[in-house]
C-alpha cells in the first residue's frame, strides 16, 4: 500500500457536508476552509455542480462537501433535490456524511431557522455556523450565540467568512464533529405554520430579530432603484460597461497584438527559413496571438462585472429588467448570464448556474450563444472597416458605427425571439416561483475579486493554449499542404499563390462552393468560415493566410486586400458590399465555436441541446445571410 | 387587472370583511397580516420563505418598470412578482 493510500485510509476521513441558502456565505466559508483549492465535478445525471475540497490546517483529515445553495429540503429544482438526495443517503456513489453543517446568513436568520428546522430532522451530528456576525453589529442586533446553541442542542458559531474571522475556531469544531451532539428533540417541520411558530420563538429568544434595516443600503437604493431614476441610471451602467469593453481595452490589446506580431518577426530573422519556421509563426503565434488578443477585454468586463456583482447592483440590475425578461419567459436573474456573454458565451453559460429555474436556466443557456462576444468583434472590424464607406449619417454618428450597433441589436432581439421561441415550444411549462434577494450594499474586498476575475481569464488562456493551437496547426497545414515544386519563374507572391491554389484547403473551398455560392461568398470565403467553426476569431488569421499579406496582425494590409480582390478569370470584385453584409448576418447568427458547443454540453448534461442550438443558429446564419445578399444586390 | 380576474380572485377570499386584499394590490409602505386563506394554496416555495399566515409583512418597493416588488418578511427581504403573490391575502394593520 502507497503512503498515499494510506493516509486517505477511509476509516480516519470525515466526510462533512455544508448546507445553506443561496447567498448565505456557504461558499465563501467553504473557500476559506479549504483554501479555494475544490474539486469540481458534477453530480451524474443532473446539471448540478458538486464541490468537494480538503480542509487545510486541521488534525485529522476531512473532506468538505460543499452542497447547491437551498432554501428547503422539499425540493422545487435539481440543485434542491440533489440535496435532499445526499442528507437522505439516496444518492449513488455519494457517501452519507458523517456530519453536517448548516451555514446562515445572521441577517436573515428567521429565514434561515427554516432550514436549520428541517436537517435537524435528519437526526446527524450538526452544527450551525452563523455568516455576517459583523453586519448584525454594525447594524445594532445582538444574536445570542450562546443562547441559540442551547435551544437547538447542537453546537453554534459566528464567522465573518470573507475576512477570515472565525474560520479558525469552526477548524477546530470540524475536528471533533464526531463529538457533536444529535438534537433530542428536533422541531417540527411537517408544517410550514407550526415550522415558522417555531422559528418566530427562537428567533425572538436569540434577538434574531432585532438587526435594523441597513440604513446605508436603505439610502443607497432610494436613489438607484428610483422609480424614475432607477432606469437611466441602469442604462448609464450598461453604457459605462459597453464603453469599457471597446475604450479602455484598445491601448492593451494594441500592444498584445504588436507583441505577437513583432515575436513573429523576431521569430523569423533568427530562425531559418522553413516549414518548421512557417508553422511555429502562422500556426501557433498567429493562432494563440488571436486570442490573447481579447484578453483585456475579458479581464476589464469581468472585473467591472464582478465588483457589480460584490457590490451589490447586479441583483438591483436584475430586478430593473425582470420585467422586460418576463415579456419573453425569462427573469431577471437570466440578464446578468447574457450580460457576461458579451464578453464571451461561455463565462455567460455558466453564470446561467445562478437560475433557478432549470427550464429558464436552459433557455438562458441556448440563447446565450447570439448575445455579440468579444470574438465576432474583430470580423466585424475587419469586415465594416472594409467595405462600409466611413460617412457620417446623422451629426456625429458615422455609417460604420451604426452598422455596428444594429449588428449587436440584430444579436440581442434574436436572443430575446428565440428565448420567446424555446419557452412556448420546448421549454413550456409552468413559470416557476420568480424570486430574488437584493443584498445589502457591501465594499468588496480587493482579494475576492482579483481571485473571480483571475478564475474567470483563466480558461481563455488555456484555450489559448490548447484548442486555438490545434485549430492553427491543422488550418495551416491544410492551407500548406501538398506542397508544390518552387518554379524560379514565379516572384515570391505569385508562387504562395499557386501554392494556396494547389492546397488541401483550396480544395475544400471549392468543394464547399456551391453550397455558399448563393450567399455572395467565394472559395475563400469558405475557407474561411470553415475554420471558423473552432473559433470566430480563427476568420481573421484565415482571411490573412489565404490573402498572403504576411503578418495576421497586418490590419490595414488586409483590409486593403480584401477590398480589391478579384476574379482572376472575370476581373470582378470577388468581394462585394453585399457578401460582405451577407458574411456579418452570418457571424451574428452561427454557433461558430467549439468551446461554447463543449462547455454547453457539459452544463446541460448532454449533445442533445447543443446539437440543438448549433443546427437551428446555423439555419438562421444561412438563411439570414442568403436574404441579407439578395436584398443587398438588389437595393444598393 | 381585468374586472373578469378581479372577481374570480374575489369569489376565492374567505369572508374577511373588506379589508382583506391581494397581496400583489398592497400599496409600499403599508404593514399588512397575511390571512387564513385555504382555497388558494400558496405555493410551496413562498411557505419555505416564510410566507404562512398570521405572518405581518410590508411592500417596501416596487420595480422602476413596475413588476416585481420587494417584501420584507420575517425581517429579511425578498423580491417577488405580482403573479406569484396575487393568490396571497393580507389584511392592512395598524402601525
Amino acid at each position: 500500500m502507497s503512503a498515499s493510500a494510506a493516509l486517505s485510509d477511509p476509516i480516519e476521513t470525515l466526510h462533512i457536508a455544508l448546507v445553506g441558502s443561496p447567498n448565505s456565505g456557504k461558499t465563501t466559508l467553504f473557500n476559506a476552509l479549504t483554501g479555494s483549492r475544490a474539486k469540481v465535478g458534477n453530480y451524474p445525471g443532473v446539471t448540478v455542480e458538486r464541490r468537494e475540497g480538503e480542509v487545510r490546517d486541521v488534525a485529522v483529515p476531512i473532506r468538505l462537501l460543499d452542497l447547491p445553495g437551498t432554501y428547503s429540503l422539499d425540493p422545487e429544482t435539481p440543485d434542491e433535490e440533489v440535496v435532499r438526495e445526499v442528507l437522505a443517503g439516496e444518492r449513488a456513489n455519494e457517501p452519507v456524511p458523517d456530519a453536517l453543517v448548516v451555514v446562515i446568513d445572521g441577517t436573515t436568520l428567521a429565514r434561515g431557522l427554516g432550514l436549520v428546522a428541517q436537517v435537524l430532522q435528519a437526526r446527524r451530528p450538526t452544527a450551525i455556523v452563523v455568516t455576517m456576525i459583523d453586519e448584525v453589529r454594525a447594524r445594532g442586533g445582538r444574536l445570542d450565540l450562546g443562547k441559540l446553541s442551547r435551544i437547538l442542542g447542537v453546537p453554534v458559531m459566528g464567522v465573518v467568512g470573507h475576512r477570515g474571522v472565525g474560520v479558525a475556531d469552526v477548524r477546530g469544531l470540524l475536528e471533533r464533529a464526531r463529538r457533536w451532539a444529535t438534537p433530542a428533540e428536533p422541531p417540527p417541520v411537517d408544517d410550514h405554520e407550526a415550522r415558522f411558530a417555531w422559528v418566530d420563538r427562537v428567533a425572538a429568544d436569540v434577538g434574531g430579530f432585532s438587526p435594523a434595516r441597513d440604513k446605508r443600503t436603505d439610502r443607497i437604493d432610494r436613489v438607484l432603484l428610483h422609480p424614475l431614476g432607477g432606469i437611466p441610471i441602469f442604462a448609464g451602467v450598461m453604457v459605462l460597461l459597453f464603453q469599457s469593453i471597446f475604450s479602455w481595452a484598445v491601448p492593451a490589446m494594441d500592444w498584445i497584438d504588436g507583441a505577437f506580431g513583432a515575436l513573429g518577426g523576431l521569430s523569423r530573422s533568427v530562425l531559418p527559413a522553413g516549414l518548421l519556421t512557417d508553422l511555429w509563426v502562422d500556426g501557433v503565434l498567429a493562432g494563440v496571438g488571436s486570442v490573447l488578443v481579447f484578453l483585456p477585454q475579458i479581464v476589464i468586463v469581468f472585473t467591472l462585472i464582478h465588483l457589480l456583482e460584490d457590490v451589490g447592483y447586479m441583483a438591483r440590475a436584475a430586478f430593473v429588467v425582470d420585467r422586460v425578461m418576463g415579456w419573453v419567459g425569462l427573469q431577471g436573474r437570466c440578464f446578468v448570464a447574457l450580460l457576461s456573454s458579451y464578453a464571451c458565451a461561455i463565462p455567460g453559460i455558466m453564470a446561467a448556474r445562478a437560475v433557478a429555474s432549470p427550464r429558464d436556466r436552459l433557455a438562458t443557456i441556448l440563447i446565450a450563444p447570439f448575445m455579440t462576444c468579444s470574438a465576432r468583434l474583430p470580423v466585424y472590424t475587419l469586415l465594416i472597416a472594409a467595405f462600409v464607406p466611413a460617412e457620417r449619417v446623422l451629426g456625429p454618428l458615422g455609417l460604420q458605427g451604426l452598422v455596428m450597433l444594429g449588428l449587436y441589436l440584430m444579436g440581442a432581439l434574436t436572443a430575446l425571439g428565440s428565448a420567446a421561441l424555446l419557452k412556448s415550444t420546448l421549454l413550456r411549462g409552468k413559470v416557476a416561483t420568480f424570486y430574488l434577494e437584493l443584498p445589502p450594499y457591501r465594499i468588496p474586498t480587493a482579494r475576492l475579486l482579483f481571485t473571480q476575475v483571475w478564475r474567470s481569464s483563466r480558461s481563455f488562456i488555456k484555450r489559448a493554449g490548447t484548442l486555438i493551437v490545434v485549430a492553427s496547426i491543422i488550418l495551416w497545414a491544410l492551407l500548406s499542404f501538398p506542397r508544390i515544386p518552387v518554379d524560379a519563374s514565379l516572384s515570391q507572391g505569385a508562387q504562395a499563390q499557386a501554392q494556396l491554389q494547389a492546397s488541401a484547403a483550396a480544395r475544400i473551398g471549392h468543394a464547399l462552393e456551391p453550397v455558399i455560392e448563393p450567399l455572395g461568398f467565394d472559395w475563400k470565403i469558405g475557407v474561411g468560415l470553415l475554420a471558423s467553426l473552432a473559433a470566430r476569431e480563427v476568420m481573421v488569421a484565415t482571411l490573412a493566410q489565404i490573402y498572403a499579406v504576411g503578418d495576421a496582425d497586418n490590419f490595414e494590409g488586409l483590409r486593403h486586400a480584401l477590398a480589391n480582390d478579384r476574379d482572376p478569370q472575370t476581373g470582378e470584385r470577388s468581394f462585394t458590399l453585399a457578401s460582405a453584409l451577407a458574411l456579418l448576418v452570418f457571424f451574428v447568427f452561427a454557433l461558430q465555436c467549439m468551446s461554447t458547443v463543449v462547455v454547453m454540453a457539459r452544463e446541460t448534461g448532454s449533445w442533445r441541446w447543443p446539437a440543438l442550438a448549433f443546427g437551428y443558429m446555423l439555419a438562421l446564419a444561412y438563411g439570414g445571410s442568403f436574404v441579407t445578399y439578395r436584398l443587398a444586390t438588389a437595393f444598393l | 387587472m381585468s374586472p373578469e380576474t378581479t372577481a374570480a380572485q374575489a369569489a376565492h377570499r374567505p369572508p374577511k370583511g373588506p379589508a382583506c386584499r391581494s397581496l400583489s394590490d398592497l400599496d409600499p409602505g403599508v404593514r399588512a397580516r397575511l390571512c387564513h386563506h385555504s382555497e388558494h394554496p400558496v405555493p410551496t416555495r413562498l411557505r419555505d420563505l416564510g410566507f404562512v399566515p398570521d405572518t405581518t409583512l410590508m411592500v417596501l418597493r416596487q420595480a422602476p418598470l413596475g413588476d416585481p416588488l420587494e417584501v420584507e418578511i420575517r425581517g429579511y427581504r425578498v423580491c417577488l412578482r405580482r403573479a406569484d403573490i396575487a393568490a396571497l391575502c393580507v389584511v392592512p394593520v395598524a402601525q
